[in-house]
């Protein structure tokens, strides 16, 4: 079945491109017809994003070629993209902080010379905009002064005044709470209504079966699945996307019976530089042979509790009992001694903190253990250790590729999650913090990253699991801790676990 | 997309930095082109200058002795993340500490006693004239660039005013200390050569280049091999993952600010010790803040670090034969020779690395055709 070409937004027809070594791209063809919602998703390095790039001409294909609209184009740059109506919303946001909305919108591509004509000129050309499309923006706010969501609007805004009908968002939900996700499905919605095509990269696999009218699978730079959105399943396109069954759900329905204490918070509160409230009087504890999850939205407070339970941060007040060792707010723990007491964490921002990004691999892989005997000889490191305790790591976590002295950097993210991983559960500890254990994370790596949580658990440590993926938390937790606004809104066992009942104590409604 | 260009290891370390001087001498050549001299007799008298006889390799080494200790300086704070500026002021205070163990022990101790002595009080003067801005930074959190700057200035105060006071001869119109004695003399080269049977003409090349060399390989072993030198690096590039791993950066940051100190003092050694045998007021005559551009072009690696102190200490010797052997070749001319190369090896030594990386690239593709 060949669409009519005049209906047909976007048309590629046998891209190639090829980087050094490895061919992003093999033969992809793709047909967006006009006024859909298509998905393309695929796991990371599959070729998704230098397709769009390609589309969006920050890069030239090696051979095959673009239609748009019907008719052949050669796109050298994203202004040529910009003249052809295709817009792209960068998964990080390409405005400037200290500027209006409206001066954002305008940077550019201003219609006067003179600022303050230029300014009514663009404002009289967006306050229609604005109320057809329904990306409600305050314009004369700074941006730095919205919510992400609001900001996100912006950019749709920003490729809609320049004239853009066809649509690029890459992982345009990574930054988004779900409300705001919902919002923005909406507005989409609204776009393709008005005839805009929307091209739509994620690896959330639910999200494009909500709003997706067809979707288009890579892998290893090819495309593997092109098909409607009624003829498929997340199971179907997960399977593509790796290239084997994989189950992310949940493995065991039995009842646990958990073991003794082996943490025990009370009363913890936190105020941040600005007085305020961080952690509000949040009391937990944690059970040998037990993964707890805590779901929330993000910045509810779940980055602090990690924080105080690390040692990284000491709470305003509160206590904590680590077995025989007690802890209060004067006299806090210290990471150092957390890790002596074997807790290890698993941070939520592996490249701020998991990893020193310029260390070679095996240098980061003893992060946070270097005074150890084991790697510290008279102040002296013991390299030849470290590099075999890398490869070790690198072997038994599949990490690739199999390099001790390549760059932590240059490891993909899935890669370097599974390193930091590897670096805290490999010495078996007691106790395990985890914060965004999959967040960038491939389908395959996400299967393996949940085996090993749940090895440690069966071994008899315990995991306090931190995660916006409420599907996560599901499918891992044996017991689940609600946070919002700073406090614990509720806790319950998972077999009462419902999306509805998270959801609801995730919007703050009082339990009982 | 701009990501920084990535070039296989032997091109970085080699053929960047080569290409750099070369484009640098290019430069070079077309002023003085300009300027009206021969570009092919300026460079080979430059050259002879500095290597071509036993006497201009002399002063070119001790010239580059002096930077090695600047350059380690800049570059031990570098890789805690921090940009010490006041190498010349801890220079001056080492100086001063040297000359105070000069001054109280010579008379008494034979030189293999106070020599060690003086090396100990100019790292120890060094290093507490940085501990104070450094501790400034750790705990209230005023930059190390301004509070490093201006502890220079007050070095250089402080120094003059013990120059024209407390520590001047008395009956010397110059603002000098007196001299410290023999035994706070260190051999000069040509000794160690005479000693070992080899003709040396006398030169202000001493025995503090050895000590120089020492300190290279000590702080190479300090950064890459020693648990402090990783926590200090884990610190400099990144102290939220520092943090994370249990280390302080305030610790950090005290210690790889001394020890910067501590190295930048022991420019003494060389100039006080082992050439001028008294303190005057202008000995480290900018050697501190050359050592900033010595450490960039050495990518602050310590054997980069004297490679590029010998091309500085080239430049110096070689431009003086310059200035004496041209007929009107002015210092000037030599300035804008040395700012060149600063120019190209230093502040643009990025600009020619994407072309070396496309021609990488070119040159790879018919190897990679054939086999695949």
């Amino acid at each position: 079945m060949t669409p009519d070409p005049a209906q047909v937004a976007v048309s590629l027809r046998g891209i190639n491109k090829r980087f050094g070594a490895v061919q992003a791209n093999r033969a992809v063809d793709l047909t967006v017809p006009k006024g859909t919602i298509h998905g393309i998703v695929g796991e990371n390095g599959a070729g998704k994003s230098t397709l769009m790039s390609i589309l969006y001409g920050f890069y030239q294909a090696d051979s095959g070629s673009i239609s748009i609209d019907g008719h052949p184009v050669q796109i050298r740059g994203s202004h040529d993209a910009i003249a052809c109506g295709v817009g792209m919303v960068h998964q990080h946001f390409m405005l400037v902080d200290n500027l209006s909305a409206l001066d954002n919108v305008m940077l550019g591509a201003e219609p006067h010379w003179q600022l303050d004509t230029a300014r009514r000129l663009v404002r009289r050309k967006l306050e229609p905009l604005m109320a057809e499309s329904g990306l409600k923006v305050n314009l004369d706010a700074r941006v730095d002064e919205l919510p992400v969501g609001e900001r996100q609007r912006l950019e749709i805004l920003k490729t809609l005044y320049r004239g853009a009908h066809i649509l690029i968002l890459d992982e345009p939900t990574a930054v988004l709470t779900p409300a705001e996700t919902e919002a923005l499905f909406h507005t989409l919605r609204g776009l393709r209504a008005r005839g805009t095509t929307v091209l739509l990269i994620t690896h959330k696999l639910k999200e494009i079966m909500a709003l997706c009218d067809h979707v288009t699978v890579m892998r290893g730079g090819a495309v593997v699945l092109d098909t409607p959105i009624a003829d498929t399943s997340i199971d179907g396109l997960a399977e593509a996307m790796v290239g084997r069954h994989v189950n992310l759900g949940r493995r065991d329905a039995a009842a646990r019976r958990p073991g003794p204490a082996l943490l025990e918070a009370k009363g913890l509160s936190l105020r941040d530089e600005l007085g305020v409230a961080r952690l509000d009087g949040v009391s937990l504890r944690l059970n040998a042979g037990e993964i707890v999850g805590v779901a929330g939205v993000s910045g509810n407070g779940q980055s602090e509790l990690l924080d105080l339970l690390s040692g990284l941060r000491a709470p305003d007040s509160g206590t904590l009992a680590i077995g025989t060792h007690t802890f209060d707010a004067r006299h806090w723990l210290d990471p150092a001694l957390a890790r002596e007491l074997r807790i290890a964490h698993v941070p939520e921002d592996r490249h701020q903190r998991g990893l020193v990004l310029p260390f070679a691999a095996w240098e980061s892989a003893v992060l946070g253990y270097q005074q150890r005997p084991r790697y510290s000889h008279h102040g002296w490191m013991q390299q030849r250790t470290m590099r075999g305790d890398c490869s070790a790591m690198m072997e038994r976590y599949d990490v690739r590729p199999r390099n001790p002295a390549l760059r932590s950097s240059r490891f993909s993210g899935g890669n370097q999650q599974k390193l930091v991983l590897a670096r805290e559960a490999m010495p078996e500890p007691r106790i395990l913090l985890v914060g965004q254990p999959t967040r960038g994370v491939d389908i395959g790596a996400i299967e393996f990253i949940h085996g090993r949580l749940r090895a440690l658990r069966d071994g008899g440590g315990a995991v306090l699991l931190v995660s916006s993926e409420l599907d996560e938390i599901l499918a891992l937790s044996d017991r689940v801790i609600v946070m919002n606004a700073g406090r614990i809104s509720g806790e319950l066992p998972i077999e009462q676990c419902t999306e509805t009942a998270v959801g609801r104590l995730m919007a703050g409604a009082a339990v009982h | 997309m701009s990501q920084p260009t990535e070039l296989p290891r032997w091109m970085d370390l080699v053929l960047l930095p080569a290409v750099n001087l070369g484009m640098a001498l290019a430069v070079s050549a077309i002023v003085l082109l300009i300027v009206g001299h021969d570009p092919g007799q300026v460079l080979g008298l430059l050259v002879k200058g500095a290597f071509g006889s036993k006497a201009g390799l002399s002063y070119t080494l001790y010239y580059a002795t002096t930077f090695v200790f600047t350059g380690l300086a800049v570059a031990v704070a570098f890789h805690g993340g921090l940009f010490n500026i006041g190498g010349e002021g801890q220079a001056m205070m080492g100086g001063l500490g040297a000359t105070l163990a000069a001054l109280a022990f010579a008379p008494h101790l034979p030189a293999v006693l106070t020599l060690p002595l003086m090396i100990v009080a100019a790292m120890a003067f060094g290093l507490a004239w940085a501990a104070v801005p450094a501790a400034l930074q750790a705990w209230r959190g005023s930059h190390v660039v301004i509070t490093t700057i201006m502890f220079n200035f007050l070095a250089a105060a402080l120094l003059g005013y013990l120059l024209v006071g407390p520590l001047k001869e008395p009956g010397n119109m110059a603002p000098e200390s007196r001299a410290f004695g023999d035994s706070a003399r260190m051999p000069g080269w040509h000794e160690l050569m005479a000693w070992l049977g080899v003709d040396w003409p006398k030169t202000p090349l001493n025995l503090s280049l050895l000590l120089a060399l020492a300190a290279a390989v000590g702080v190479a072993l300090a950064l890459f091999r020693s648990q402090p030198g990783y926590a200090l690096r884990a610190v400099g590039f990144s102290p939220e993952a520092a943090r994370y791993a249990g280390i302080a950066p305030r610790t950090q940051i005290m210690r790889s600010m001394m020890l910067s100190g501590a190295l930048a003092g022991l420019v003494a050694i060389n100039e006080l010790a082992g050439v001028q045998g008294r303190l005057l007021a202008e000995f480290v005559a900018g050697a501190g803040f050359a050592g900033i551009a010595v450490s960039l072009i050495g990518r602050n690696h310590p054997l980069g670090i004297v490679l590029a102190s010998l091309l500085f200490g080239a430049l110096y010797q070689g431009g003086a034969e310059l200035a004496f052997e041209i007929q009107g070749f002015s210092r000037e001319m030599v300035f804008t020779l040395q700012g060149l190369i600063v120019l190209f090896a230093g502040a643009m030594s990025q600009v020619a690395a994407p072309a070396l990386a496309r021609l990488h690239r070119t040159l790879r593709r018919p190897r990679e055709a054939a086999h695949g």
